[in-house]
């Protein structure tokens, strides 16, 4: 039924405007059957929004959507899917405790008389679609006792439920393995074999190159061009999409470090890390580098308080301190941008001021008030000394874009005068732009003679803002590096658990 | 439609729904009732509204701190019953009018005694407040009666009961109160470092964890507030009774929520304010008077009041979706 000259999806000219924002202006774009079209641009450049005029979530106010040759209208997301158009969702929307196969037939649960639920039927088709997609699993499993992976298998088959003409996949593999990422490219393949058209959003360029045919870039709510896979590269791409070709280099800052400002010794959580021992200067970046559940986020937990130590030593600035709660921790001048920012780091509702004075308030005082002349003072030196955008200080923290949340947060620090400074995976789910901004930013904080600690499981990241790196496996510091004579190979055995000659 | 975005006072309205609202039963009322429209039927709504609204008031911290306090009908019958049982103790009889000193603050301390337990346990426990304080609305209305013996006590002393006659200029005394207490706990919420930890907790508890900010002690203090509020409110209503019942109080703790919720704060906490929890309490007293006066049965204020706290809160949802995030791209 898909005409392969024909395109599977058109979009044309497509313009949505909120009050104040032209989320998009005029933005073209189309999906052939059995192509995979890779949608990119940094957060903010209107790919959700686009993505949510596809699956009838929001209207157009001007421009057309064609379908096999047809304009068409769709009002709600039912109506798309209708229309073979599905949005496989970067969040996983399924009922945790019900079954898979209720899950793909969630609302459209095939019936017998008086209402009744055909569980036969549901199964046999559920699993019919399960085999399709070579999955591992029977149909009625309960959803919460699958892996992320399947889950995420479960979400893509109730995509195929209706005969799809295009699936948008938006963000697959933010939560997957390696391993399970080669499941779903596989799929991703199946489906184009099947003339299915492909919509494929991700930050991951390496991803984008290995699976796609065609590059759509959007920057600033604007269609910037389509590049064909084979016949570009990532800095074409890189530059179309920021408008300025990336920093990919390695730190090569001078070194000119201070004493010694954090001195961790033996310090060990049984379960989590076992005799970690390091320490960092006065403007020397540190970075914590390994995989996911190396142990390194609780290492920066236990520093903040968070988490009791078993044993070992904590000395800031040559003393002892004993730290039991982030209150102890803020009080020695230790800070942390925390991994998670928008559950651990700010209070979303309240004020971009409010949350970044959040630890101090109670020292800008002016009799039982709070001074907003004071709040407002900080506020305003720390936005301009990040360059943090937001239209003013009354602006809700959850509005924000993640590079600018992710200053605020920062800044909330920095305006501590922290002796210190942790920063768990600074740039996670920050646009490209804005990455080497606070790449920058955390270069420029070492040279005004901050102690920094960067924990990050990007190598790209680690080497370019660190002046030692420290490599940890399983809940041990496998190696340290200085910047200079580490290589990447180096590196990844460290972070593998491969002993190498010289580590040992 | 942008109009609507650009005048001030329309912007306004759009994020107090309930002021639109206070403003169209007033209006309302005015041109309906020959009654309505006059100094001292506004007296008695600031008078009427006093009760519910100093609980309110509590109510409203208590909520954008995350949590909910349903023990207020309870704490405000118990406070009650003390003021007026305790300044006709025997210890008391040669004190003449100053006899009501003790009575009144002891039972203010019992209010806050109420609202320390509260949120000692919500504190201690980590149990949702919710719950705890479901308990402590069926144990301190069981201690009322206890008390109380199922008995109403009443006022002796009559200087007692003359109190809710008293004016201060043009406004009664009650009204006073409740308006000093409304800039009080405004002041608090808005201006104090108090009050914003308190939308910091509520808003997001990690967060605020992570920020150095002691979580338990925040809640305790906003507890003792509402217990403190609650038995004022009290009190003020045995004064103008004369009397205090031990049924004092039933249902007011839903009045209250109702109140507050269609002032805009959420029940999820770190959302709201005081001058929204003063519209809520003023919808609610323009509207049980002007149905009063029009002698519409009191049950039909029930019908009203909760179709308009269902399209309030439509009406917010509609309005302020954008701004509450809907807007990212």
């Amino acid at each position: 039924m898909n005409d392969p000259r024909e395109p599977a999806l058109r979009l044309q000219g497509i313009v949505k405007t909120f009050p104040g924002v032209r989320a998009l202006d005029g933005v073209d774009f189309e999906v052939m059957p059995g192509e995979v079209h890779a949608l990119l641009g940094e957060n903010g450049a209107g790919k959700s929004t686009l993505m949510k005029v596809l699956a009838g979530m929001y209207q157009p106010d001007e421009g057309q959507i064609i379908i096999a040759g047809q304009p068409v209208r769709m009002t709600t997301p039912i109506e798309a899917k209708a229309q073979g158009v599905v949005l496989i969702h970067q969040e996983l929307s399924l009922v945790p405790e019900m079954s898979a196969a209720e899950n793909i037939y969630l609302g459209e649960l095939p019936r017998r008389s008086l209402g009744r639920v055909d569980w036969k039927t549901l199964e046999e088709r559920s699993n019919a679609i399960l085999t399709r997609l070579k999955c591992k699993f029977r149909a009625e499993v309960t959803v919460a006792h699958l892996s992320i992976a399947n889950q995420q298998m479960v979400e893509i088959a109730r995509a195929l439920t209706v005969d799809a003409r295009v699936v948008v996949f938006d963000e697959p593999t933010a939560s997957l393995t390696d391993a399970e990422k080669v499941v779903l490219f596989d799929i991703i393949n199946d489906l184009k074999a099947q003339g299915v058209g492909i919509v494929y959003i991700s930050h991951r360029m390496d991803e984008i190159f290995t699976l796609s045919d065609r590059i759509t870039v959007l920057r600033d709510g604007a269609y910037r061009g389509t590049l064909t896979t084979a016949e570009t590269n990532e800095d074409e791409v890189t530059r179309l999409m920021i408008g300025r070709s990336l920093d990919l280099s390695r730190n090569e800052a001078p070194r000119d470090f201070g004493k010694t400002m954090l001195e961790v010794q033996k310090l060990t959580c049984p379960g989590l890390f076992e005799d970690v021992s390091f320490s960092v200067r006065a403007g020397e970046v540190v970075g914590f580098y390994g995989l996911v559940g190396a142990g390194r986020t609780e290492i920066a937990e236990t520093l903040f308080g968070l988490r009791v130590p078993d044993s070992g030593e904590i000395r800031i600035d040559g003393e002892p301190v004993a730290i039991s709660s982030p209150r102890d921790a803020i009080a020695h001048g230790i800070s942390l941008v925390p991994e998670n920012r928008k559950e651990q780091g700010l209070v979303l509702q309240m004020t971009c001021r409010d949350n970044m004075t959040l630890p101090q308030v109670q020292n800008l005082t002016t009799g039982p008030f709070v001074s907003q002349s004071a709040e407002l003072a900080i506020f305003d030196q720390y936005r301009d000394k990040l360059a943090i955008k937001t239209p003013s200080w009354r602006q809700s923290a959850g509005v924000l874009s993640g590079g600018n949340q992710q200053k605020i947060v920062i800044g909330k620090w920095l305006s501590m005068q922290p002796r210190v400074l942790i920063v768990d995976e600074p740039t996670r789910g920050i646009d490209v732009g804005s990455k080497s901004e606070i790449h920058q930013l955390l270069r420029d904080l070492a040279a005004q003679g901050y102690a920094v600690i960067v924990i990050s499981s990007e190598m790209p990241e680690v080497l370019r803002v660190s002046d030692r790196i420290v490599a940890m496996y399983h809940g041990r510091i496998m190696r340290e590096f200085t910047i200079d004579e580490v290589t990447e190979d180096s590196l990844v055995q460290a972070i593998s658990g491969i002993k190498t000659t010289e580590a040992a | 439609m942008a109009y609507f975005y650009q005048n001030p006072a329309l912007r306004w309205l759009m994020r107090n729904p309930i002021w639109g609202f206070v403003l169209i039963v007033f209006i309302f009322f005015s041109l309906a009732s020959d009654h309505f429209f006059d100094a001292r039927n506004f007296q008695n709504i600031l008078v009427q509204t006093s009760t519910i609204g100093l609980i309110a008031l509590g109510m409203t911290l208590v909520m954008i701190n995350g949590n909910i306090d349903l023990s207020v009908g309870a704490t405000l019958a118990l406070a009650a019953a003390f003021a007026v049982d305790v300044q006709s103790w025997a210890m008391f009889t040669t004190w003449g009018n100053w006899q009501i000193l003790p009575a009144v603050c002891l039972a203010l301390l019992v209010g806050i005694a109420m609202g320390a337990i509260n949120g000692f346990i919500v504190w201690k426990t980590g149990v949702d407040a919710f719950i705890v304080t479901l308990g402590a609305m069926l144990g301190i209305r069981g201690l009322v009666f206890v008390y109380t013996g199922e008995q109403s006590f009443y006022a002796m002393n009559f200087a007692y009961s003359d109190f809710s006659a008293l004016s201060v200029g043009p406004l009664p005394v009650l009204a006073v109160i409740f308006l000093l207490c409304v800039l009080a706990v405004h002041w608090l919420l808005s201006r104090t470092v108090h009050g914003r930890n308190t939308y910091a907790v509520g808003g997001n508890r990690e967060a605020a964890v992570n920020a150095g900010i002691r979580v338990g002690p925040h809640m305790m203090i906003n507890f003792m507030i509402i217990g403190f509020l609650a038995a004022l409110s009290g009190v003020l209503l045995s004064t103008q009774m004369g009397a205090a019942t031990p049924n004092l109080g039933r249902d007011y703790e839903l009045w209250v929520i109702t109140a507050v919720v269609l002032g805009g704060t959420k029940l999820t906490g770190g959302k709201g304010d005081i001058i929204g929890t003063l519209g809520g309490v003023l919808a609610i007293g323009i509207l049980r008077n002007g149905m009063n006066l029009m002698q519409v049965p009191a049950f039909y204020v029930y019908v009203i009041l909760g179709s308009i706290l269902i399209a309030v809160l439509f009406l917010d949802k509609r309005f302020n979706a954008s701004t509450d995030g809907g807007l990212r791209l």
